[in-house]
């Protein structure tokens, strides 16, 4: 058991944020759910974002295990292929667009302002708004299940043709569940430029700026640039199916491989929305626990930038099997195996952070160690996909699952929990229940890695994916995956439970709440106050 | 001016400029569609051949090579239509003028409208796949029960790639929606034009081919 750090005296620090009587200068909130309704501050509604991300995470995590219900055993036991094909698009889209990404957004939300010395987001109404359009939008998805027809059974990639002329009649309010949220997260980003590029603390340069200020500034500006890309081919579908037009409709002149390209032109640039942010919390987590300023800063940065521009040119590594040209195969291959670099980068500098720093282990930094190790192996079978002649093999089986399962939830989920643990007690005031935070952290490793390491084998040895039944040579792979899900799952309840407790009570934090950490946030009291930085601080530069 | 107002002003021109790559954005993935299209058309990949005939280019037959060139022909569900092909392949040399004969049946009493869509693989064969005529440039009729033999006529040009030995040339048939009504005015003009610019084609193919066929003797042999 790791040693707990002794808690510190609250600093003394000059921003009036600390000072009595801050709020008296705003008007009181409304009370009930008024007040959440119309909140227009950054921490409230980063609270809010959280929330629904882990209530979604949660129904995700459902369906999921509806999935790895019916997969227990060969034979179709539990549900019919119809109903099957329905949860596992699902779970792939609520995981990704209403779990991963609002958590993220939510994180920003209340992380942002505090790191850069600001006051709120720039644009908080735009905030208060892209917020509650969340809840209408997936509350439209999640309708689609009670349909006539069901809801979305195309996979989370919603390929046409088979999102459109043989998609269940639901799929036009998919449609609109997904402009919706992509309108919210284009706002998110939005509001987050703003906010990183106008409001910083007086001194502070870019290159000052916390890493996760940093991913966030370049996450957001990939939001810009691939969102309406998600809105035009999901408008294009809306007019293959209403409208007669024939964009993805072979019969009409159009090409299914073009949605294909579109998609993933949206979708591998996605991929890394959900993971860059992941980085900036590990970046801000390992150097505080191994008590060192954090390695090669500068070179985090352009790692990151590599990365997000790289993440438009590769995206026709999802199609090697659609029969690309052997020059395109080539093309793709190599420029998905450059992002290897900048990659190995950042994990080059997370070890070289820890190399002879005085380590503790804490929940947040457990789950950041366990980030940087697992998120590496999801990284090498990405490689190993990469690899075309190879992906021939792979394409559509379990070994792709096993891949991105590996960087999405060892990857960003844990790193979406470290930042929990590490943050909370800037939140509520209070640590989280130590104990508890090690209990939920070995459970989910194990559960993680009991649940996707057995689908590499099964994927290697062909099992398709999104299939409810499978030949019986998977079946002891299967078993041990369905183990581990209903295991992971379970423990995920122990997440809760550390919350609420810590949001009740528990060992008060200080202002700085972790003896290495040095970023802005902890120069404000704890739990927060609602309103900080109402005069900028003065920043400090330290020596990257 | 304060900074309060100095910020303002720099929230006001990120947005603006985040809003123009956004809508830049947006326009850009529906410029994608006619892009792709070019890109494909230019360079051939993406399978699809011309929708247009093609004149024959007199050059010499490369009688050293044989390439095998296959058919397939796939129906599709809402046309009850059959498709099938005289032969499943056959061996052509570069340069050398085929045809090859393709029978629509319409199975069902009534008459409907279809649509064969070509296909090549591999995809860098396609430019090299010159159609003379083909079914494939537009829409067919077909009345209750009635069976349609055509003909495809295509050459195979002389700098096709050297390792390709084989061509497959697939026709996925499609149902086009035509309603009684629908084949109204602004259709039957479409209609006279093009069969207008297609018998003007079709003139000059059979000049066209009848040197063709002297010159080359058999017309691909049938294997």
């Amino acid at each position: 058991m790791a040693p707990k750090l002794p808690p510190q005296p609250p600093l003394q620090h000059s921003t009036t944020a600390a000072a009595d009587g801050q709020a008296d200068s705003h008007a009181a909130p409304p009370k009930g759910i008024l007040r959440w309704l119309l909140t227009t501050n950054h921490k409230e509604i980063g609270s809010l974002y959280l929330i629904f991300s882990l209530t979604m995470f949660f129904i995700g995590g459902i369906f999921a295990l509806v999935v790895r219900a019916e997969l227990f055993q060969p034979g179709l036991q539990l549900v019919n292929p119809e109903f099957f094909n329905q949860m596992t698009t699902m779970h792939g889209l609520i995981m990704v667009f209403a779990a991963v990404m609002p958590a993220f957004t939510g994180l920003a939300n209340w992380m942002i302002p505090l790191q850069i010395g600001a006051p709120d987001m720039a644009l908080p109404r735009l905030n208060n708004f892209s917020f509650w359009l969340l809840p209408v939008a997936f509350t439209l998805l999640l309708s689609t299940l009670f349909m006539p027809g069901g809801g979305p059974n195309f996979g989370w990639t919603f390929y046409a043709p088979l999102s459109t002329n043989f998609s269940p009649p639901s799929t036009t309010f998919f449609i609109l569940a997904l402009h919706i949220a992509g309108i919210s997260s284009i706002l998110g980003a939005i509001n987050i430029i703003a906010t990183i590029l106008n409001m910083r603390a007086p001194g502070m340069r870019l290159m000052d700026m916390p890493l996760f200020v940093w991913t966030w500034l370049i996450t957001a500006f990939l939001l810009i640039a691939v969102m309406p890309v998600l809105a035009g081919v999901i408008t294009m579908m809306l007019m293959d199916i209403n409208f007669g037009t024939s964009f993805f409709d072979a019969a009409g002149g159009g090409d299914p491989v073009l949605f294909q390209h579109l998609f993933w032109f949206f979708g591998h640039p996605e991929v890394y929305i959900m993971i860059l942010p992941a980085f900036g919390i590990v970046s801000a987590i390992i150097p505080t626990f191994a008590r060192k300023p954090l390695f090669g800063y500068a070179s985090m940065v352009y790692a990151t930038a590599a990365i997000a521009l790289l993440s438009f040119l590769v995206w026709a590594h999802h199609m090697f099997v659609v029969g690309l040209p052997l020059v395109a195969e080539l093309f793709f291959m190599y420029s998905t195996m450059l992002i290897a670099v900048p990659t190995g980068v950042k994990v080059f500098n997370w070890v070289t952070t820890l190399f002879r720093g005085s380590i503790s282990f804490e929940s947040p930094m457990l789950f950041a160690l366990a980030f940087v190790v697992l998120f590496t192996i999801g990284g090498f079978s990405g490689l190993m996909l990469a690899i075309a002649p190879a992906d021939f093999q792979y394409h559509d089986t379990y070994f792709v699952v096993a891949h991105f399962h590996y960087v999405l939830v060892p990857g960003a989920i844990f790193a979406i929990m470290a930042g929990v643990y590490y943050w909370l007690p800037k939140w509520t005031g209070h640590y989280p229940n130590e104990k508890l935070a090690q209990w939920h952290f070995w459970f989910s490793i194990i559960g993680v890695n009991l649940t996707f390491f057995p689908m590499h084998f099964a994927g290697l040895a062909g099992m398709p994916r999104r299939i409810p039944d499978y030949a019986l040579q998977f079946a002891d792979f299967n078993l041990l995956s369905s183990i581990g899900a209903f295991f992971f799952g379970a423990s995920q309840l122990l997440f809760v439970l550390g919350i609420i407790l810590c949001v009740r009570g528990g060992k008060k934090a200080p202002a700085k709440a972790w003896e290495g950490a040095e970023d802005l946030e902890w120069t404000v009291p704890s739990p927060a106050p609602l309103h900080t930085f109402e005069t900028p601080p003065v920043f400090h530069r330290t020596p990257h | 001016m304060d900074s309060q107002e100095q910020t303002q002003v720099g929230v006001r021109r990120t947005v603006i400029r985040t809003l123009a790559v956004l809508v830049g954005m947006f326009a850009f993935a529906f410029a994608l569609v006619p892009l792709y299209d070019v890109f494909c058309r230019i360079t051939g990949i993406n399978g699809k051949v011309d929708a247009t005939a093609q004149r024959i280019v007199h050059e010499e037959v490369d009688v050293s090579r044989h390439i095998n060139v296959q058919f397939i022909t796939r129906g599709s569900p809402g046309l009850p239509w059959q498709m099938s092909v005289e032969m499943r392949q056959m061996s052509v040399h570069p340069g050398q003028t085929a045809e090859v004969d393709f029978t629509f049946t319409n199975n069902s009493p009534n008459e409907s409208w279809g649509r064969a869509v070509p296909s090549v693989s591999p995809s860098n064969a396609t430019r090299h796949l010159r159609k003379v005529s083909c079914f494939c440039f537009e829409e067919q009729l077909l009345q209750g029960d009635e069976r349609l033999t055509i003909p495809l006529v295509f050459q195979l040009a002389r700098d096709l790639p050297e390792d390709i030995n084989t061509i497959t040339l697939v026709y996925t048939l499609y149902p086009v929606e035509h309603s009684a009504q629908n084949a109204s005015l602004t259709d039957t003009l479409n209609n006279s034009a093009k069969s207008d610019l297609h018998s003007l084609v079709q003139g000059d193919l059979k000049d066209d081919l009848k040197d063709g066929l002297k010159n080359n003797k058999a017309a691909g042999v049938a294997i």
